[in-house]
């Protein structure tokens, strides 16, 4: 019975744990190619350069579980980090009020967008692709202009190690461990795992798909917000920057898909997501060791992201039956 | 009689909302009705309404295309890369731009129709390669990429009647899609894959095949649609795509097409390519900062669709 339980757990978990294989060859090359001696301050540097698009994976995995998509995540991390750049300096008292607002502000943009999408009924898809215009609209004025105060002190508390360990990854851990794993076993979130892998029946067995759908997309923007407060704290200013957040949107979903989940719901999860945006993390640093021309930097890392979304999403690989293909 | 009732519900009210949007636009400033001033709106709508064409199609299909924006780039780059390349190729160069523009729309539809790639993955990737190879192409600065005298023709001049040449284009690439969907097989094809591909399959539909077709046609127009934005600003750029992926999808949806495929009519579409240009106008009549813009134009999407877009409800 238990070598069935932990073969039964190895077939759930192989798209996280490909991912995990494919990131510790890549990271290793990378430390073993690495021109300076490994020191906390490379793994230091690495990890916060990662950890916001960890953080936004993570959010953006929440609402694909449920077979949604939220495109507003990128809009969300901008708007966090602009009202952090005017809120997160001065006193302590102060700092604390601002990080709180920050926070607040994302769980409240993922509130709006889940009541619009199950109250509203209207897609996910187009639904946060407008909101994420409104939340843009905020963002910009906010900070019309890049700059702002962040308060260095909470800058330099969490953006350097503790313990010999980068702190944004204890932060990442932190998530992992004390939001991910009980939202996971708890009603609501086996709720958004059984609205994506079959709603009606979801909704027939007594499952509270609208709860469950909603609390998702706040989870999203809970998430969001936190990256964008960490983006804040990195660079020590804001920016409504729109390529910025559309491109850390369309990163999360590869994230998302490189670690394993499925974009039609239902499986997947926050581990496979964090592990997708390291991979995608990596591909960057990997050819800065190697030297590769600065030209052809962007045809490589589109190249290997082309690839690695492929096969983390091929399901030609995975099928039984002919027909399964057109569903 | 109701089924059509209900399809052309979403069309009514987008155009009602032109109304609308008209009106307000007319107490800010009354020239904002003008013909002059119109026919200029239709003009600009006419590079979204060209790059939204073939959107469409494959939205129908219930799939995506993110790579949209690097492949207007891509297609306005190579056309102007051609066209350096002496007379012939000038005369060549918006042809040879279309045809970079169907070989990415082939791969597109090869990597969904074959690998069974997720459509809004693999264009996610397809986008960034593209971004790769331009990057490359243009070695990082911005080489010679002036439009050729014909681009500008057809992107800025008038010549009948003294309507803009886009809005001619774009009324020809309307009536062709137009009549494509409605009266031939493939369009037929199209509706019943974006309802049901398995059923479109066994009902012996080639359905690969009419995927790669979408995903083709939406590769020309997008790079038709990069020409002219070449014509009209003089040259191609890096990005210039970038603002037009997210209107496009806009546009589409707010004229009635359905997001998840299957249900929507082309004059949908053309509805909702004027509506957001002249609501985005209307706005910049109203010199409203860009942080307004952005919400107004949020909200009045949510608002709208909230109005003619809901779904239905799951039951069972």
């Amino acid at each position: 019975m238990k070598a069935r339980d932990a073969r039964l757990r190895l077939a759930q978990n192989t798209g996280p744990l490909l991912a995990l294989g494919v990131f510790v060859a890549m990271f290793g090359l990378f430390l073993y190619e690495h021109p300076r001696q490994i020191s906390v301050n490379v793994l230091t540097t690495a990890s916060n350069k990662a950890v916001v698009l960890a953080l936004v994976a993570m959010a953006q995995t929440v609402p694909v579980l449920t077979r949604g998509l939220d495109l507003s995540v990128g809009s969300v991390m901008t708007m966090a980090t602009c009202i952090s750049s005017v809120l997160v300096n001065g006193s302590p008292g102060h700092i604390a009020f601002g990080v709180v607002v920050v926070l607040l502000a994302g769980l409240a943009a993922g509130a709006v967008n889940g009541a619009i999408v199950v109250i509203g009924r209207i897609q996910p898809i187009i639904a946060t692709l407008a909101t994420g215009a409104v939340y843009f609209g905020i963002a910009l004025l906010l900070r019309p202009s890049p700059g702002g105060d962040v308060s260095e002190g909470l800058s330099n508390a969490l953006t350097y190690a503790t313990f010999g360990i980068p702190t944004t990854f204890l932060l990442l851990v932190g998530v992992l461990v004390f939001l991910w794993l009980p939202f996971r076993r708890s009603i609501v979130g086996r709720g958004c795992y059984a609205a994506g892998s079959a709603e009606g029946a979801a909704y027939m067995s007594g499952v509270a798909v609208g709860r469950s759908k909603i609390v998702a997309y706040m989870f999203a923007g809970l998430l969001s917000a936190l990256a964008g407060l960490l983006l804040s704290l990195v660079a020590l200013s804001g920016e409504a920057s729109a390529p910025q957040g559309g491109a850390y949107t369309l990163n999360s979903i590869a994230a998302v898909v490189v670690g394993g989940s499925s974009l039609f719901g239902g499986s997947g999860g926050m581990v496979g997501s964090v592990i997708g945006a390291f991979v995608l993390r990596t591909i960057g640093d990997l050819l800065f060791v190697f030297d590769a021309p600065p030209l052809w930097q962007p045809l490589f890392e589109g190249v290997i992201l082309l690839g690695a979304v492929s096969l983390g999403a091929s399901r030609v690989l995975r099928i039984k039956n002919r027909l399964e293909l057109f569903t | 009689m109701i089924a059509i009732k209900s399809i052309d519900k979403p069309i009514l009210i987008a155009s009602g909302f032109i109304v609308v949007v008209l009106a307000i636009g007319s107490t800010i400033n009354t020239s904002f009705i003008s013909p002059t001033y119109l026919l200029q709106q239709l003009q600009v709508a006419a590079f979204l309404g060209i790059i939204a064409s073939g959107m469409m199609l494959v939205i129908l299909l219930g799939q995506i295309d993110l790579s949209l924006p690097w492949t207007v780039t891509t297609g306005a780059m190579m056309a102007t890369a051609v066209a350096r390349l002496g007379p012939w190729g000038e005369a060549l160069a918006i042809p040879a731009g279309m045809l970079c523009g169907l070989a990415i729309g082939i791969v597109n539809g090869f990597g969904y129709a074959w690998l069974r790639i997720p459509s809004m993955i693999f264009t996610l990737g397809t986008n960034a390669v593209l971004q790769g190879l331009m990057v490359l192409y243009t070695g990082g600065f911005a080489p010679q990429t002036q439009a050729t005298p014909l681009m500008q023709f057809i992107a800025v001049q008038k010549s009948v009647l003294g309507v803009p040449n886009a809005l001619y284009i774009w009324i020809v690439v309307t009536v062709v899609l137009a009549l494509m969907l409605r009266t031939t097989p493939f369009g037929r094809y199209v509706f019943a894959i974006g309802n049901r591909e398995s059923a479109a399959y066994l009902s012996g539909v080639r359905t690969r095949s009419v995927i790669v077709g979408c995903f083709a046609v939406n590769g020309v127009t997008a790079a038709l649609g990069g020409v002219m934005l070449t014509g009209y600003s003089t040259k191609a750029y890096q990005g210039m795509g970038d603002a037009y992926l997210l209107p496009a999808i806009a546009a589409i949806v707010l004229g009635g097409t359905s997001i998840l495929g299957g249900k929507g009519q082309y004059i949908g579409t053309v509805i909702g390519v004027i509506l957001i240009v002249l609501l985005q106008s209307m706005l910049s009549v109203m010199q409203m900062p860009e942080a307004g813009r952005q919400i107004i134009y949020g909200v009045v999407i949510v608002v709208m669709l909230l109005v003619y877009g809901r779904g239905a409800k799951v039951h069972s």
